[in-house]
């Protein structure tokens, strides 16, 4: 793989790849979940079905590194029953600050000369670390099924094709330009302009991926980042995501009390005694 | 087809689909188009993004709807309500293209006064043969015009000819106008009275949509057509799979023409095919009764003894259609070669002849009853994909012998082992004799050849991977087995063994045994006999033997040898004129004359498309213009005259016998001159405008096992209607078997109003049982708001809503939702009526024994 490993901070860096996705153009096809499966050849999860308006598939994971949702908004289109239906195709957001690569105790988990975030297959050691190190439940250890090989599985924003100069599976299928790819740079400039012409239009749209929503708490830009009409829970997106290592203050503390309040508990009984 | 057909001249898609972005209002209706032709769908997002309207009238909300800026739900089964309230706004309005209307429609044309409207017979038109089942359409004719030629009205025969949909003028030339409109008989007036009770309040009566939405769409329309403005119209088998299809299709054709939207950028009719080469599969068709470019089948009803009777009793006298001749002989020159000469009527005579309606249902019924002894099925699977398709797989059981080719083994291939009949002991599996071949076939990357897309466009695809195992493409079977035919016939002197003897079957191979696809294509496009060149278009075929020609309308395809233009790849901003091939002659707007006013100027400088370039004496513009390129605009019409000379420089329906846009079809449509407004066969609405409620010359096919719910039946109270999804295919056969499709939509499922699933006492995710006089089927509930129901005189009808996608095989199983559907079909071209029925849904499942 790539030996240019860099931290360069990636919304500056004029490398940086990603994905800008475009709600408001989404069709629900699910052309980006085959696309991607079929290039990446990923297996069938399962052949359950959910009730859950269209979307059997469900969450990302192992072996789905696209997943669109779908949310049914009751009344919010007016009489009648009618309803809005929000769509919205999801992916790993190859962040700048990922917590995934900052747990990997292996060096598996890199930042690529595209300034995207891969597993190294080869040297993942399935410890799982990053699973809930990410901040948006995108990366998944594979332990169930035919291809289980334990180890940990993402987006790979298409390496493979990025190296040979072709854009990513799933924007390439995407018929409607809702996914585009490009420079992190462009698309934000894209991004910022959409975003006005979609409010000029009177949608609430907003732009997450940026310090204001999507990736604050130190995660910085996001190298996948999304134009949305409705609020981020709705799409299944928390709407203020952190870091593992901004959750360990209240943790640390908890643990230093703990030990403060034994330590004198033990003192005390010392001392009574 | 006819939809469209009769009234504008050729049954295709009007326009291109780049060009939707260039609409300033796009309507959606009778379509899922996000979900069913989401690459097409790109170019209504484009159009959205440059400011344009979209409108989405459908029973359901649907991605279609969840993308369109007005989403207006109907009551399945109204359609023609809604459209002809659009017909009488724009009239009373005045918003129509009055110019426009009338200089290229019959507005101002004069009608026999001896017709008369349904509004005069209480629901029927003047002419009808009630103990046959037919209309007369003598009074529909123009004035002073002789009768057509008496339509193979037979009861068993369902074709028309062309010569009979665009007209056969006979009688005096040009035919009497009132250019003003206002003779009581001019198609103007007669239109403005049939109309004029589907009013704002009509609408919402009978399609529950509320007065205030219906003028929304209607004055979206008003703005966006006219000389600057142009809106589109977008359909797919929402509007087809009618007792009143083509009629609903016409009245959208009728809207477009009053509106001025045909032949002008932004404008026209998508008529959006179900699946890949459909539109292709009725230029060369799979179709009974028609010849490859839409040449009538010879028939025993009509006069076609001898090419000489076919080509006069098919030839019209004005129009393009004047050329039938040479397309008819350039055919059988191409069928059978050298073997065909003027001394044998060019083998006229080994064309098979109809003798009946071998249309699927008719094919079916008599399969039920073994008179047929074989069947191939390529690319169908009538045990999902039919209407009553519990029906379809008894009469699977009656054949002799099948051969099924596809890429899985499909239901239709396993009927007699796992079908739902087997499991319930209501067939044997001993019993069946039927013997079953199943052969793999070749999907589309894995051979050479081209599929014809929804705007006429022809495109070449390779061969890109080896196909699995013994898999092979149609070419190779269907020639092999002609190959093989001929020989088990070589000695033989019978009028079967001469069919096969006569065919020009010589097909250079390639290594692997197949026909070199590129050489049918050649042939398709037609060559001079002498000297085997190509032909540079269908202008060059002739009557006398010295052309060949697979199928006039896609010649120019491969004008020259090594010119294959269905593989041609340039794209531009405008039309993609060098992007594959479009029919005909590479047209991407059909009826463009009509984006030039009469004198040959554009309408405007906005919706400019051609031109005459009055210095170069010639049209001119962004597309290949759909008129001869030489006549100018001022060319009168000559009186008397026969073929083009019969119709003016300012006549752009050159497929039509006056050159006009029919607002009123004096022939070619066998339910009536103009749309009017009929209940499903079986409706929970009753309909109060007529005495007649349904479409009198409707098709049912008594049987037992095919009832009706009577109107109004309370044991069948809700309306129910069928459609696709993106994650699957049609009847399945190329999804269900596809991991990664499969897991996408795993199961069948009702969708039902939230209000319907607390009456029938379930929850989200539980199992109903759905029920029609025809069949039961079991389904997992979807309850969600995207449904809910209409409210239609004073009452609430909810509706049921069923993608039709699973069988009993592949990955995911799961009942066919086409069981419940019965066998009817409307009068013109034999189309169900899977869209608005009538059904009952109860808690449970259904109890089977595995």
């Amino acid at each position: 793989m790539t030996e240019t490993i860099t931290l360069t901070p990636h919304s500056s860096s004029p490398t940086a790849k990603g994905f800008l996705t475009d709600t408001s153009l989404c069709i629900g096809c699910k052309a980006c979940e085959v696309a991607c499966k079929q290039w990446n050849q990923l297996p069938l999860d399962d052949l359950d079905w959910f009730g859950t308006s269209y979307d059997n598939t469900r969450k990302l994971g192992a072996t789905t590194w696209r997943h669109v949702t779908f949310a049914e908004v009751p009344g919010a289109g007016g009489a009648g029953g009618q309803t809005n239906w929000l769509m919205m195709s999801d992916v790993c957001k190859h962040c700048q600050h990922a917590g995934c690569l900052e747990a990997c105790p292996t060096g598996a988990i890199i930042r690529t000369e595209f300034n995207t975030v891969v597993i190294q297959q080869d040297v993942c050691n399935g410890c799982g670390y990053c699973v809930p190190a990410c901040p948006y439940g995108v990366v998944d250890l594979n332990v169930e099924g035919s291809a289980a090989d334990g180890k940990a599985h993402k987006c790979t924003l298409c390496y493979d094709r990025l190296s040979d100069g072709l854009e990513p599976a799933c924007a390439k299928a995407c018929p409607t330009d809702s996914i585009i790819f490009g420079d992190v740079i462009e698309l934000q400039e894209r991004a910022e302009r959409r975003v006005d012409d979609l409010r000029d239009k009177g949608l609430p749209a907003y732009l997450y991926g940026n310090e204001e929503a999507g990736a604050g708490g130190g995660i910085g830009n996001l190298g996948a980042q999304f134009i949305l009409l409705d609020d981020s829970a709705r799409y299944n997106l928390p709407a203020h995501p952190s870091l593992p290592q901004d959750r360990t203050f209240g943790a640390v503390a908890a643990m230093a009390a703990t030990a403060l309040a034994l330590t004198a508990a033990t003192a005390w009984a010392f001392k009574k005694s | 087809m006819p939809g469209l057909g009769a009234r504008l001249g050729r049954g295709g898609a009007t326009t291109a689909e780049n060009d939707l972005g260039n609409a300033d209002c796009i309507v959606i209706m009778g379509s899922n188009m996000a979900e069913n032709h989401p690459v097409c769908f790109r170019y209504v997002m484009k159009a959205r993004e440059r400011g344009a309207t979209i409108i989405h009238v459908d029973p359901r909300f649907s991605r279609t709807s969840a993308l369109a800026d007005r989403f207006v739900r109907i009551r399945p089964g109204s359609d023609i309500v809604f459209l002809n309230g659009l017909i009488r706004y724009a009239i009373e309005n005045e918003t129509y293209f009055k110019e426009y209307v009338q200089a290229y429609t019959n507005a101002t044309t004069l009608i026999n006064p001896e017709f008369q409207d349904v509004e005069d017979l209480d629901g029927v038109f003047s002419g009808l043969i009630p103990e046959e089942g037919r209309y007369d359409n003598s009074s529909w004719q123009y004035q002073g015009q002789t009768e057509p030629p008496s339509p193979p009205m037979h009861e068993q025969l369902s074709s028309m000819s062309y010569a009979q949909r665009v007209g056969n003028l006979e009688g005096k030339w040009p035919p009497p106008s009132d250019p003003t409109m206002q003779d009581p008989n001019c198609v103007f007036q007669i239109l403005r009275r049939h109309v004029s009770r589907y009013t704002p309040e009509l609408v919402e009566e009978l399609c529950g949509v509320p007065q205030e939405e219906f003028l929304a769409v209607a004055e979206a329309i008003s703005r966006n057509s006219g000389r600057e403005r142009t809106t589109a119209w977008c359909y797919a088998v929402g509007w087809t799979q009618h007792t009143t299809g083509p009629q609903i299709i016409g009245a959208c054709a009728l809207l477009q023409l009053l509106m001025g939207n045909i032949g002008r950028p932004g404008g026209g009719i998508m008529a959006l095919r179900g699946h890949a080469s459909i539109q292709g599969s009725t230029d060369i068709p799979t179709l009974y009764d028609l010849l490859p470019g839409y040449l009538a089948m010879p028939n025993t009803f009509d006069k076609h003894e001898t090419l000489h009777d076919y080509i006069e009793t098919e030839t019209p006298k004005t129009g393009w259609w004047h050329n039938l001749p040479r397309y008819m002989v350039s055919l059988l020159k191409a069928y059978y070669g050298e073997n065909a000469n003027p001394e044998n009527d060019f083998c006229y005579d080994l064309l098979p002849k109809l003798s009946g309606d071998y249309s699927t249902f008719p094919l079916f019924l008599a399969a039920r009853a073994g008179a047929v002894k074989g069947l191939f099925l390529m690319g169908q699977n009538p045990a999902v994909g039919n209407v009553d398709a519990g029906f379809m797989r008894e009469a699977l059981a009656h054949l002799d012998w099948l051969v099924v080719r596809d890429l899985f083994e499909i239901e239709s291939a396993t009927f007699w082992r796992d079908s739902p009949e087997v499991k319930s002991g209501r067939l044997k599996t001993a019993d069946i004799k039927t013997e079953v071949f199943l052969m793999p076939a070749a999907v589309a990357p894995e051979k050479d050849g081209t599929s014809t897309n929804t705007q006429r466009l022809i495109q070449w695809h390779d061969r890109t991977v080896e196909p699995p195992g013994d898999a092979t493409g149609e070419p190779w079977f269907i020639y092999h087995l002609g190959r093989r035919l001929r020989e088990m016939y070589a000695g033989e002197d019978t009028p079967q063994a001469r069919q096969l003897q006569s065919l020009d079957w010589d097909y250079p191979l390639d290594e692997r045994g197949e026909p070199v696809v590129e050489e049918i294509l050649k042939e398709i496009n037609g060559y001079t006999v002498a000297d085997r060149k190509q032909l540079p278009g269908y202008a060059a075929a002739r009557d006398d033997g010295s052309t060949a020609c697979g199928c006039w309308i896609y010649s120019g395809v491969y004008p020259e040898e090594g010119k294959n233009l269905a593989r041609s790849r340039v794209s531009d901003e405008q039309y993609s004129l060098g992007w594959g091939f479009a029919w005909p002659s590479n047209r991407r707007i059909l009826y463009n004359r009509a984006s030039a006013d009469p004198e040959g100027r554009p309408w405007s400088e906005r919706k400019k498309l051609i031109w005459w370039d009055e210095a170069e004496g010639k049209w001119t513009g962004h597309d290949t213009p759909d008129f001869p390129v030489d006549k100018a605009p001022n060319v009168p019409v000559k009186e008397d005259a026969e073929g083009m000379d019969a119709l003016s420089g300012a006549d752009p329906f050159i497929m039509m016998s006056d050159g006009k846009g029919w607002l009123f079809t004096p022939s070619g449509l066998r339910d009536g001159p103009l749309p009017t407004h009929y209940e499903p066969l079986e409706s929970p609405v009753e309909n109060p405008l007529y005495a007649q409620k349904t479409n009198p010359v409707a098709k049912y096919w008594p049987r037992r096992g095919n009832r009706l719910a009577r109107q109004q039946d309370p044991n069948f109270p809700y309306a129910i209607t069928t459609y696709r999804l993106t994650e699957h295919h049609t009847a399945g056969g190329m999804s269900r078997w596809v991991p990664w499709l499969a897991e996408l939509q795993p199961s069948f499922f009702a969708e039902i109003s939230p209000r319907l699933a607390a009456r029938v006492g379930v929850d989200n995710g539980d199992w109903v049982v759905i029920s029609t006089p025809r069949n039961e089927i079991e389904a997992r509930a979807l309850v969600t708001e995207r449904m809910h129901a209409h409210r239609v005189r004073g009452k609430e009808v909810e509706t049921v809503g069923l993608p039709y996608h699973w069988g009993y095989s592949g990955l995911v199983k799961g009942d066919a939702a086409n069981d419940l559907v019965s066998i009817v079909a409307e009068p013109n071209v034999s189309i169900e009526e899977a869209k608005a029925f009538t059904c009952n849904v109860r808690k449970g499942r259904l109890r089977r024994e595995l």
